[in-house]
């Protein structure tokens, strides 16, 4: 394929990408605000020499997910957070399995049915695990639509380099917005390396088995050690985009789509003559914490804001602990904000300070 | 005089088994089911090109003793996972090895529905009546008046309704292509159960749709019987209320047409 810019939606984006990045088998049910993503893929699933299989269930396509996965091809699905609590067993079985994926969570608000507006209230869900059993997905953050198309090509790579879930975390936002989008094939050539472990058959080698009991004495205990060193690896990964923190006096800490409308709420600041930044994570698994903490140790202050109660902001307060505390902003689910309305808890923070 | 060369093997076990001790209890019909799938596979030729699916329960150990590329399931979603497996696999053989509880509690939605999309895939189904592995509660199997340790004045029809008759379930929907109930008390009935096995997967070699076989088998550790015991029950008491047969066969046209 051709690089090419197109106007798309969000979740218009993440199946694109899939296409590119050669994602052979999607496994989906209707959940909005995320439609798009199979109704897409159902017809360029088919086009591309891939599968598309509309699940009984959330429960169906995870562990129709982790069947696929198995084998070592690229394989996807995408719902919103109602459908990841369903999705969790399956989600945590691919963990203790090593089995890699990429799952697609358009957030929305909650709990319970909630409602099918933006939310942010998915964090803690995301990144501490969700399931039972102490597993952790390596969690990516896109805030635009070229970032929904960017990232999801790039989740299938962290996927198989750490035979692990990646968990991309959007919302109604990401999803529902159109913008531009360059669209182009993947930046690296996919090499998987799954040939030493998938399932294919047996044929002259050994029976392979993925599995995630280990009922042997000590057999589960070295198992998650194993894990546990894959998660202290992905802590080698973390990504965030910093705007004019450098002379910073206020850091702003925000992901997503709040992330997104906080850089023009600190560009507005800016522009008044207020020393702020913006630290929007990338990855919320692994958190950015080595960054935010130098930020810390240069004296810097910080406002955390989120579309939810407060979440990420427990993770920069760890990050920062030694040096600062942060200050939070929140913004209800289903509540839409603008620039305007995030300048003003920025100006009080920084009114505060005097 | 040589007298080894007098010796004849007359039976020996598949190639496709492995040679290791089972975790199962003494008069347990898992034995002869696992032998008799790995019997089909060496059979058919098609061992090492098959990804097994194992469930939860006591049937979690069979990838121990068939050969061959296997993945654990999630309790109850066993067809969800084949069904995966087969579409990123479309060349394998697919079979899943499900108890009672696993296929027709907790994960009905998922065997039905794969059932009914006509997966190409081979479902081997245990039905003992009872949750072995967990150490006897009641299943949706368990007939009316048995008594389990999670029904302790025995199944009433009121409370817990009728056993489930997945059988008869699986013979109105149009994706399955072949699906009979077979028992594994007597020589006989061992025999007919190893034919649908094998036709269960040729059904799948065929693409012809979801292949099926339910087992009627014996618990002698959580029924409180001798092996013998458990066995008769099989004969006396389960197949009056889950008659044998072939409930969907979509090649008997076939047959008939020859």
């Amino acid at each position: 394929m051709k690089s090419e810019r197109i106007l798309i939606k969000g979740n218009e984006a993440v199946a694109y990408a899939a296409i590119e990045a050669g994602c052979k088998c999607f496994f989906g049910y209707p959940i909005t605000p995320q439609n798009e993503i199979p109704e897409l893929l159902s017809k360029l699933m088919p086009e591309n020499g891939g599968e598309f299989v509309q699940a009984e269930s959330e429960v169906g396509a995870a562990n129709m997910l982790l069947g696929a996965g198995a084998c070592g091809v690229r394989a996807m699905t995408s719902t919103s957070g109602p459908g990841i609590d369903l999705m969790q067993e399956a989600i945590s079985y691919m963990v203790g399995s090593q089995i890699p994926c990429v799952i697609v969570n358009m957030s929305r608000g909650g709990p319970g049915l909630g409602s099918i507006d933006a939310s942010q209230a998915d964090y803690y869900q995301a990144t501490r695990g969700g399931a039972h059993g102490a597993g952790r997905t390596f969690v990516l953050a896109p805030s635009t639509c070229q970032e929904c198309y960017d990232m999801v090509q790039e989740a299938f790579d962290i996927a198989f380099r750490y035979r692990t879930p990646v968990l991309v975390l959007g919302d109604a936002i990401t999803g529902q917005i159109k913008e531009p989008v360059l669209c182009h094939p993947p930046v690296h050539v996919p090499d998987d390396k799954a040939g030493s472990w998938c399932l294919q058959g047996m044929g002259d080698r050994a029976p392979r088995l993925l599995k995630s009991v280990y009922l042997d004495d000590g057999a589960l205990a070295s198992h998650n050690e194993l894990l546990e060193a894959k998660y202290k690896a992905m802590q080698a990964d973390p990504r965030a985009e910093c705007l004019d923190t450098d002379d910073a006096e206020l850091v702003v800490a925000a992901f997503g789509s709040i992330g997104r409308i906080a850089r023009s709420a600190v560009q507005l600041a800016r522009a008044s003559g207020h020393r702020v930044g913006l630290f929007r994570p990338q990855t919320l698994f692994p958190f950015p914490a080595r960054e935010l903490e130098r930020l810390a140790a240069e004296g810097k202050r910080f406002l955390v804001i989120e579309q939810n109660a407060g979440q990420m902001v427990d993770d920069v307060r760890l990050a920062i602990r030694h040096h600062a505390d942060a200050d939070f902003f929140g913004v209800m689910p289903g509540i839409f904000v603008d620039a305007d309305d995030l300048l003003t808890p920025i100006l009080n923070c920084m009114r505060d300070a005097q | 005089m040589n007298l080894h060369s007098e010796e004849r093997l007359v039976f020996a076990a598949p190639s496709t088994l492995t040679d290791r001790q089972t975790h199962y209890c003494p008069g347990c019909h898992h034995g002869i089911a696992t032998r008799l799938v790995a019997e089909v596979l060496e059979e058919l030729g098609c061992i090492r090109q098959t990804i097994g699916v194992a469930s939860v329960g006591c049937s979690v150990f069979t990838y121990n003793y068939i050969l061959g590329d296997w993945v654990e399931a999630a309790h109850g979603r066993a067809c969800a996972t084949a069904t995966g497996v087969k579409r990123a696999r479309p060349d394998c053989t697919v079979f899943t090895y499900q108890g009672d509880g696993d296929l027709a509690a907790i994960g009905l939605n998922e065997s039905l529905q794969a059932a009914n999309r006509g997966e190409r895939i081979t479902v081997i189904f245990i039905n003992n009546t009872l949750y072995g592995m967990t150490g006897g509660q009641m299943a949706p199997t368990s007939l009316i008046g048995q008594k389990t340790t999670t029904s302790p004045a025995g199944r009433s029809f009121r409370k817990e309704g009728a056993p489930i008759k997945m059988c008869e379930l699986l013979a109105q929907l149009e994706g399955v292509a072949y699906a009979a109930r077979c028992a594994l008390d007597s020589v006989a009935h061992v025999n007919a159960a190893k034919r649908a096995i094998r036709k269960a997967f040729e059904v799948q070699h065929r693409d012809l749709g979801f292949g099926f076989v339910e087992l009627l088998s014996g618990c002698p550790t959580n029924l409180h019987m001798t092996p013998l015991e458990a066995n008769r029950r099989i004969s006396e008491a389960l197949i009056p209320c889950f008659p044998l047969g072939v409930y969907r066969d979509v090649t008997a046209t076939e047959k008939a047409g020859a």
